[in-house]
This record gives structure tokens, C-alpha cells and sequence, in this order.
């Protein structure tokens, strides 16, 4: 990467190696994030809490030690930052600030970097393209008539359009790869427990994960053995000790045996299936054998994971009542017309949507045919999965199954827009990581991404592929054009 | 002709004595200015996860072992949702399908001697917080005040099997409940402040026939209200039944000022609370080693206690359990036993002057001032007549009131008994000398003057003289010593 230009668009890695050395003066650094924040924001709406003062003094208050010294970093905003505002982009929060930091943001502050602003998405994450924000869309660098994914469309959109170096985001179904694939970046899902979710406001939290977008390999690598690693704070982290992922990096993948799963790509449209079968040959390519492996239960993916994430949410999303914080609807009323009120008001319609669809998969009488029967065939395709990697080290799949679509293309019709998680969601349902990894781009000139799916904790190996496959295309990988 | 039959069981609550909340680290204080023991995890902010207090777990784990239960190696929160200011996640975490615990039983004393009653399930869970509804609180008309120090705070939740059969065997079993939870440390039990709460599950049915449909009564925050409520409840329903009429499976509220149960409104209980597993907790994982390092650290039972208390020291059932109503208490009478008191003494002391005394006075067991030690002491005097009954009562009384030793007391008050034959001999000859008449009168056959011989005795000994030695003597002097 470049270390000329904006100071967004260079590497953290290189950001902080400079601060270290004192070469790149905070000052400086802060002063250029905000102007290219200030310059792009109104046009792409990636933020949405963007403050310069709060960005300076953030800023200001890193330090120049630590393997992020001075790196700036925008947070998907149902990640909480202390006193500042943390909202969900829903209406229900739109003035909540946290009383305190998100175990990822205390780690990345130790480690030197700060939040240059929090990021727009779908309210509670729920979307696949940041349409259904309270703060309106956000555009695709790429095409501002484009949605940028979601639901951290404003995460992957600030990375790709050189804003900042990195971002967090959340993925629970793929909102982080699907966006990272729509933004011509690289986004990291890791192993569920691998990261605190202390202080993301949950979505679904069986399948919840705190990720990571870069514009390399060695970013998200970096980030990562940051955040990654036990929480006290969070009792389903992992103990598993976190190794060093960046020089996990090196060493090419030659040997390594991916797999492939029929019925996942064939029937795409040319594009997207010759875009995949020439990542398969760029992997053979770097030594990879690519065999076949049968997950016969994958089709359900979308089905269970709409049910599960659903039926969470509406037990996660019943403490915005509007009685200790958030949104209150005015005047005198009952205790119920204040539940119904302040939440008709201040949830959008994706939200209720999903709160009755949830709601109704675990009421009695349907428990056992919506709810009961998703964790029975959530509990196969992990099964699948497991067995699956007896026999491949990485699965590899298309991220999505088109590039991105224009905004308003899909709003009418949730079902559409829900089948854009088919080849993410089922990470998620088995918790194991995944990446997605620029790999083409269209004849329309839209960035198309690889998926790779690794076994439990092997985010080294992930990143060590998608490293090499990345190398494999050249640096700079993708950049938007201007 | 018993024309019905009671089905009882009862559904506990016990707040276990922990320092912190079950998923947060906020203090358990009762009384404490409101919304002062609260944080983000207890006041569900956004992104607030639960972490689980091992010692909680510990302290149900104790109640499941005295109770019998098997301690499952894995079990499972679960969400219980609904809605209510008190409940600030609009979910409690409570356990569901997979309970902590299984398949126990404890023993009551009934009228047709003890039984067993099965304990269903040992479940832990969060308590909700409290809604303030009186102008005391600082409510008004048309507002409520809620105060979320209690959210969080752990319980266990006690199932009884359907066993009980009348309002005395639900009152022996919560009894008997109660001082389990207490022997374990993991309860206060104390029931007005809501530390332990009971529901009961009340139906009847023709004897030996099928089961009647049940209905649950709640609000029993004394032993007198559950024995009001389910005498009432089974009293409505048979008088329902014996009308034609049938009794509506329903939640009823017991009113103590009026001595009923109502029905709560339907819309109140019409809860669907779709439980499902909590997916911010891993399964609740309870190794071997764990179970039993708990189970070796655990005291003997109040039941156990006093069957050994009626074999090894031949105590009656009454008097035994009355002995072991608490550990302490039970604690006091063995080590009154220890310090040389014999067992009969020691009950009978314990239960009517230690206790008595306590009561009297308004002080805990562990504040009074006789120590079993020294109690054990004044008995042991008066078992190897060193000072009688009446005198033990006087040193009682004097350490209860200043403490001190009881030999110092026996000595300072001059409380010793005189036990030596020939100073007595010697009053005995001096009463003989000084009432002539009287030992004519005995002489001649009025035997009954003896008596009033004996006292004279005893005062001219200022009450010290050993009894039983003062009457043989004097026996035997008026015997044989003609004049
Ligand atoms: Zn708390």
C-alpha cells in the first residue's frame, strides 16, 4: 500500500510504524483523517456520528506506542464507545451515549489507536444493505447509486474509500463479508468467542461476532491479535490462547486443500460463477488442491438463520422499553401504552418486522416447528461443517451472489434482500470464521469477493490464504475510483 | 370417611446469601437507598453481558446435595421473556429444560409418622426488582417507581412433587425446607423480607382417585398465610366440586387481611414466556471434584440431626426437633454435651431456659451471653451435686444477666452444696433438739411430719444441703437415735 496520499488510505500497519518512529506526527495524522472525513461524508454517508472535535481529541489522546500507535479506526455504531453516542441508527437510541467503552475499543485505545467516528448501518444490524438506517443509506464508494452491503455498510465504505485504514463491524449472518465483497475489501468474521462482545449491542447473540475491514490481509491480522482473546466480561470468550497472527502471515499456502461445494456456484449468473472458478484457479495456482465436499443441509442456511437471529432478537431487543434510557414516547400514559408507543415509534419497520417474525418462532404452539427445528438443523450443518474439515483445511464459496445492487432494489422485498446471506449465514450457524477477499471486478467495474471458512480458530490459516491470494492479484488490491 | 383428598406441592424461592449479584458484581444489600446497587449489566444496557457467580451456583449446588438431588454436570440458562418495569431486560435468566438439579426428597414429621416428599427440580435464577407503588416510596396517583437493586440477585427456585396432603404437611415441609437452606449457608430464610417466598399448587381429588385440576397460589410470605391459603383453597374447591361446579386451573392471590384467594386477572397471568436457551451463557458445567469438595463441606442435616438426637439420646420427637431448628441452635445443645452436661439435662436446659432466656431478653443465640460451655458447666455441677437444681437456676440466671464463670458465681454467692454427712448430721440433731413436739408427733405414727423435718433442715443449711443426703439422714436419726 501506498504511503503517499491520504493517511486513510495507507495501511494501519504503516500509519503506526510511523508514529513509532515519530516520522508521522498525531497532529498531522488526525488533521488529514478528519479533512478526507469532512471532504467524503456528505456524498457517502459512512458516518454517522462524525465530530471533529471529538475526533481530535481522540485522537490526541492515543499514544504513539503499541501495534496500532496512532492508527484511526471507524466503529460500526452498535459498538460502544464511552460518552459518546451509540445509537444503532435506530430512533429508540438516537441519544444514547454508552456509560462505557466496548472491550474492543479499550483494547485498540491500549494498543494506540482511536475512533476517528461511528459508522452507519442497518438499524441493529438488521439489513443487508444500510437502507434501513434512521440516519438514511449510505452509498457505495464504488457507485453512489449502489448500497455498500450491510448491515456495516458504513464501516466497509469509510476502509474502502480511504477514510480510515480500518474498521470494526458486526457480522452475525455476513455483515461484515458481504459488505467487505461490495466494497472491495477485506473482512474477517472470527471464530464466535474469539472476540468479546462486551458492549456490541446484540442483534443475535448465538451468532453475533465483532469483525474486522482492512485493505489487507495484514491489517485485519493485526486488529485482530489486538481484540482477539479472552473477556472476563463476556463468559462465552474463549480461553484459547491467541497467537501471533501477522507472522502467521508468511509462508504462501502451497499444499493446502480447499473445498468446494457443489450446488453453491454453478447456477449463479456467468459473471459471478466465472469470477469464482478463476479464484479457484488462482488458488490451484498458489499450490492449493481444490476437491470437492458434500455439506448436504446448506440449503437450509437461510431458513434456520432467519429463524434463530430472529427469535434472539426479539427476547435481545425487549430492553428498549423506553423506561431506564433511550427513547420515551411523550405524554402520560399506561405502562402498556408506553411499552407499544415507544417502541412503535422508535423502532423502524425491518426491526418489528423481526421482532414478531422472532417472537412468533418461540411461542408456544410453534416453538417446537420454528424454533426447535432450526437448532436441530443449525446443530446438522455444524455437523457438516466439522466433518467437512476432517478432510479440507479451507472451504472456499462465492461471498455473495451478485455485486452490489441499487439502492431501493430490494426494500420492497425482504425475501430477495434475505437471500443475499446465503453463502455468509452459515458461518455464523456453525461459529467458525470466515473471510472475504476482494477478487475481481465486474464488467460494470463493481468489486466481486472470495469466501474463504476455516474450522474453529483458524483465523491464522485464514488470513495466511488470504494473504497469499491477495498477493496473487497485485497491491494495491482495489481502490474505488474518484 | 374422608370424602376428599389434598394435592399439594409447593414451588420455593430462596434468595442465596451472596456478596454480589448472580450475573454482576453490584452488592446484594437490602435496604439500600434505591438504584444504588445497580450497573449496565443489571439494568440491561445495550451490550451489558452476564457473567455467571460461582459462588451462587456453589450455594445452590449445597441445597441440591442435602436435598438429595443429582447435580446435573450440564445444565442450561434460558430466556424467560416478558415484559415489566422490574424486569429491565424484558427477559429473566432463569433455567428451563435443563435444570441445575433433579430428583431429591427431604423427610417430614407427620401426624402418621415421617414421609418423604420428592423435590421435583433446583433451578437458579435472577431476581427482578421491586416496583414502588405507596406515597411513602415516592409514588404518586398515577406513577410507579421501580428500584432495580434486587434485579439480578441470585435464587434458587425449590420444586416439590405434588406429595403433600393438608396445610400442616405443607407448613412441616417449608419448615423443614426453610432450615435446610439455612444449614447451608445459602439462605437467610428469612421470610418477611422476601428471602425465602412460596407458591402453592393446590387441588383435590376423591381418594386415590385421578387428579383434580390445580390451581397456584401466590403471596404466602409467612408460615401462617400458606396454612390460611391452602385451607382456604382446599376448602373453595371441594365446596365448588361438591355444588357440580368445576374449579378453573388459574393463578389466585392470597389476601391476607381477608383470610381468601382471588383470582388474578387473566390478562395478568396470560403469559407465553418463550424460553429459550441464553446464548450469552455457555452451559453451566459442574465437574466431579466440584460436587464433592461441596458435599464434604457440608453440615449434617436437620432431619438426620435429630434422629440421632432420638437414638443416641433417647429424645422425644418433639424435643428433638426443636433441638435442630437451627445449626446453631443444635450446635449450642451438642456443645453444652460436650462440656460434661448430660444429653436429658442439656435438652431440657436448651429448650426451656436458653431459649426462653434468648426470647426474653431479644437476643440471638450467638449474642447470648451463657456460652454452651458454660452452661454444660452448671450442669455437670448439679449432676455431681455440687450445687442443686435451684442453685444451677440462680448461676443461670446471674451469667445471663452479668456472664462470668459459674464456679466463680457458685462460690461468690455461696451457692455450693453441702454434701458433707456429719455437718449435716450435725443440723439434723439440732432440728431434732429444737422441735420436740414435732418428732413426738412423728414417733407416734404421723409419718407425714417428716416433711416438714426435711425443711427445717434445709433452712437451717440455707438451702445447701444435698436433699437427698439431708433426708436420709434425718431418717436415719430419728431412727435410731432414741432419746
Ligand atoms: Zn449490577
Amino acid at each position: 500500500m501506498s504511503d503517499t496520499g491520504p493517511v486513510g488510505a495507507r495501511s494501519a500497519a504503516s500509519i503506526s510504524r510511523d508514529v513509532r518512529r515519530g516520522t508521522l506526527a498525531l497532529r498531522t495524522l488526525g488533521g488529514d483523517v478528519i479533512d478526507a472525513v469532512e471532504k467524503r461524508n456528505d456524498e457517502l454517508r459512512a458516518f454517522v456520528h462524525f465530530d471533529a472535535g471529538e475526533a481530535r481529541a481522540a485522537c490526541d489522546a492515543s499514544h504513539a506506542e503499541g501495534a496500532l500507535a496512532g492508527v484511526p479506526i471507524a466503529v460500526k455504531d452498535n459498538i460502544a464507545t464511552r460518552g459518546t453516542l451509540t445509537t444503532c441508527a435506530s430512533r429508540i437510541l438516537s441519544s444514547y451515549r454508552s456509560p462505557n467503552d466496548a472491550t474492543v475499543i479499550e483494547r485498540l485505545a491500549a494498543a494506540g489507536a482511536w475512533v476517528a467516528g461511528k459508522t452507519n448501518l442497518d438499524e441493529f444490524a438488521m439489513g443487508s444493505s444500510t437502507e434501513h438506517s434512521a440516519f438514511g443509506p449510505t452509498s457505495n464508494p464504488w457507485d453512489p447509486t449502489r448500497v455498500p452491503g450491510g448491515s456495516s455498510g458504513g464501516s466497509a465504505a469509510a476502509v474502502a474509500a480511504g477514510l480510515v485504514p480500518v474498521a470494526l463491524g458486526s457480522d452475525t449472518g455476513g455483515s461484515v463479508r458481504q459488505p467487505a465483497a461490495f466494497c472491495g475489501v477485506t473482512g474477517l468474521k472470527p471464530t464466535w468467542g474469539r472476540v468479546s462482545r462486551s458492549g456490541l449491542v446484540a442483534f443475535a447473540s448465538s451468532l453475533d461476532q465483532i469483525g474486522i475491514f482492512a485493505r489487507s490481509a495484514r491489517d485485519c491480522a493485526r486488529v485482530l491479535g489486538v481484540i482477539a482473546g479472552h473477556d472476563p466480561r463476556d463468559a462465552t470468550t474463549s480461553i484459547e490462547p491467541v497467537p501471533d497472527y501477522e507472522s502467521a502471515l508468511e509462508g504462501g499456502i502451497a499444499g493446502l486443500s480447499v473445498g468446494i461445494v457443489e450446488g453453491t456456484w454453478e447456477t449463479l449468473d456467468d459473471e459471478m460463477r466465472v469470477c469464482f472458478e478463476r479464484s479457484l484457479t488462482i488458488l490451484r495456482d498458489l499450490g492449493v488442491t481444490v476437491t470437492h465436499v458434500a455439506l448436504p443441509s446448506l440449503g437450509l442456511s437461510i431458513a434456520v438463520y432467519y429463524i434463530i437471529a430472529n427469535a434472539e432478537a426479539s427476547a435481545n431487543l425487549a430492553r428498549f422499553d423506553g423506561i431506564r434510557y433511550g427513547r420515551r414516547a411523550e405524554g402520560d400514559h399506561t405502562l402498556r401504552e408506553g411499552y407499544v408507543r415507544s417502541r412503535t415509534e422508535g423502532f423502524g419497520d425491518e426491526v418489528k418486522r423481526r421482532i414478531m417474525l422472532g417472537t412468533f418462532a418461540l411461542s408456544s404452539g410453534y416453538y417446537d416447528e420454528y424454533y426447535g427445528r432450526a437448532q436441530h438443523a443449525r446443530a446438522m450443518i455444524t455437523a457438516e461443517l466439522r466433518a467437512a474439515f476432517g478432510g479440507v483445511d479451507l472451504i472456499a464459496m462465492p461471498t455473495t451472489p451478485t455485486v452490489a445492487f441499487r439502492k431501493g432494489e430490494k426494500l420492497a422485498d425482504p425475501l430477495s434482500m434475505y437471500l443475499s446471506d446465503v453463502y455468509t449465514a452459515p458461518a455464523n450457524l456453525a461459529g467458525i470464521p470466515a473471510i472475504s477477499v476482494p477478487a475481481a471486478l465486474s464488467s460494470e467495474g463493481l468489486p466481486i469477493g472470495l469466501q474463504l471458512l476455516g474450522p474453529h480458530f483458524a483465523e491464522p490459516l485464514l488470513l495466511r490464504a488470504a494473504a497469499a491470494f491477495e498477493s496473487s492479484l497485485g497491491v494495491p488490491v482495489m481502490v474505488p475510483p474518484r | 370417611m374422608v370424602r376428599w383428598e389434598a394435592v399439594i406441592g409447593l414451588e420455593v424461592h430462596a434468595r442465596l446469601l451472596t456478596r454480589s449479584k448472580l450475573f454482576c458484581a453490584c452488592e446484594t444489600a437490602f435496604g439500600a437507598a434505591p438504584n444504588s446497587k445497580v450497573c449496565p449489566v443489571c439494568l440491561g444496557y445495550p451490550g451489558a453481558l452476564p457473567v455467571p457467580n460461582r459462588t451462587a451456583i456453589d450455594l445452590a449446588i449445597r441445597v441440591a446435595l442435602a436435598t438429595g438431588c443429582t447435580i446435573h454436570a450440564e445444565s442450561v440458562f434460558a430466556r424467560k421473556n416478558y415484559f415489566y418495569p422490574d424486569l429491565p431486560k424484558g427477559y429473566q435468566i432463569s433455567q428451563f429444560d435443563k435444570p441445575l438439579a433433579t430428583g431429591g426428597s427431604l423427610e417430614i414429621a407427620t401426624r402418621d409418622g415421617a414421609r418423604e416428599i420428592g423435590i421435583i427440580r433446583i433451578h437458579v435464577e435472577e431476581d427482578a426488582g421491586k416496583l414502588i407503588h405507596d406515597a411513602t416510596g415516592g409514588a404518586t396517583d398515577d406513577t410507579s417507581l421501580v428500584d432495580l437493586n434486587r434485579a439480578g440477585t441470585p435464587l434458587i427456585e425449590i420444586v416439590s412433587a405434588p406429595d403433600l396432603r393438608s396445610s400442616e404437611e405443607a407448613i412441616a415441609y417449608l419448615t423443614r425446607l426453610r432450615q435446610i437452606v439455612m444449614y447451608c449457608d445459602a439462605c437467610d430464610g428469612n421470610m418477611e423480607e422476601g428471602s425465602l417466598r412460596c407458591d402453592a399448587n393446590v387441588s383435590v381429588r376423591r381418594p386415590g382417585g385421578e387428579l383434580g385440576t390445580r390451581t397456584e397460589v401466590k403471596n404466602l410470605n409467612s408460615f401462617r398465610f400458606l396454612g390460611r391459603a391452602v385451607d382456604f383453597e382446599i376448602e373453595r374447591q371441594i365446596a365448588l366440586l361438591e355444588r357440580g361446579e368445576r374449579v378453573v386451573q388459574e393463578t389466585r392471590l392470597f389476601d391476607p387481611a381477608e383470610g381468601v384467594t382471588r383470582a388474578m386477572r387473566s390478562k395478568e397471568e396470560a403469559h407465553d414466556y418463550r424460553y429459550f436457551p441464553e446464548p450469552d451463557l455457555p452451559p453451566l458445567v459442574i465437574d466431579v471434584e466440584s460436587i464433592s469438595r461441596i458435599r464434604e463441606g457440608l453440615p449434617e442435616m436437620p432431619g438426620p440431626r435429630a434422629a440421632r438426637y432420638r437414638r443416641d439420646f433417647a429424645l422425644n420427637v418433639e424435643d428433638s426437633e426443636t433441638l435442630v431448628t437451627s445449626r446453631e441452635l443444635a450446635d449450642y445443645f451438642e456443645r453444652t454435651i460436650a462440656a460434661g452436661a448430660s444429653a436429658r439435662a442439656a435438652a431440657n436446659w436448651v429448650k426451656n431456659e436458653v431459649l426462653g432466656s434468648c426470647n426474653q431478653c431479644k437476643v440471638e443465640l450467638r449474642d447470648f451471653r451463657v456460652t454452651a460451655e458454660m452452661l454444660g458447666e452448671t450442669i455437670s455441677m448439679v449432676e455431681s451435686s455440687e450445687i442443686s437444681g435451684k442453685a444451677a437456676k440462680e448461676v443461670f440466671e446471674a451469667m445471663a444477666t452479668n456472664g462470668g464463670s459459674p464456679r466463680e458465681i457458685v462460690e461468690r454467692l455461696g451457692l455450693a452444696q453441702l454434701s458433707d454427712r456429719d455437718a449435716i448430721r450435725a443440723i439434723a440433731r439440732r432440728v431434732i433438739a429444737a422441735n420436740a413436739a414435732q418428732v413426738e408427733q412423728f414417733r407416734s405414727g404421723r409419718t407425714g411430719i417428716f416433711g416438714f423435718l426435711v425443711g427445717q433442715v434445709m433452712k437451717e443449711s440455707q438451702g445447701r444441703a444435698n436433699p437427698e443426703i439431708a433426708n436420709q439422714i434425718l431418717r436415719e436419726c430419728l431412727d435410731t437415735e432414741a432419746r
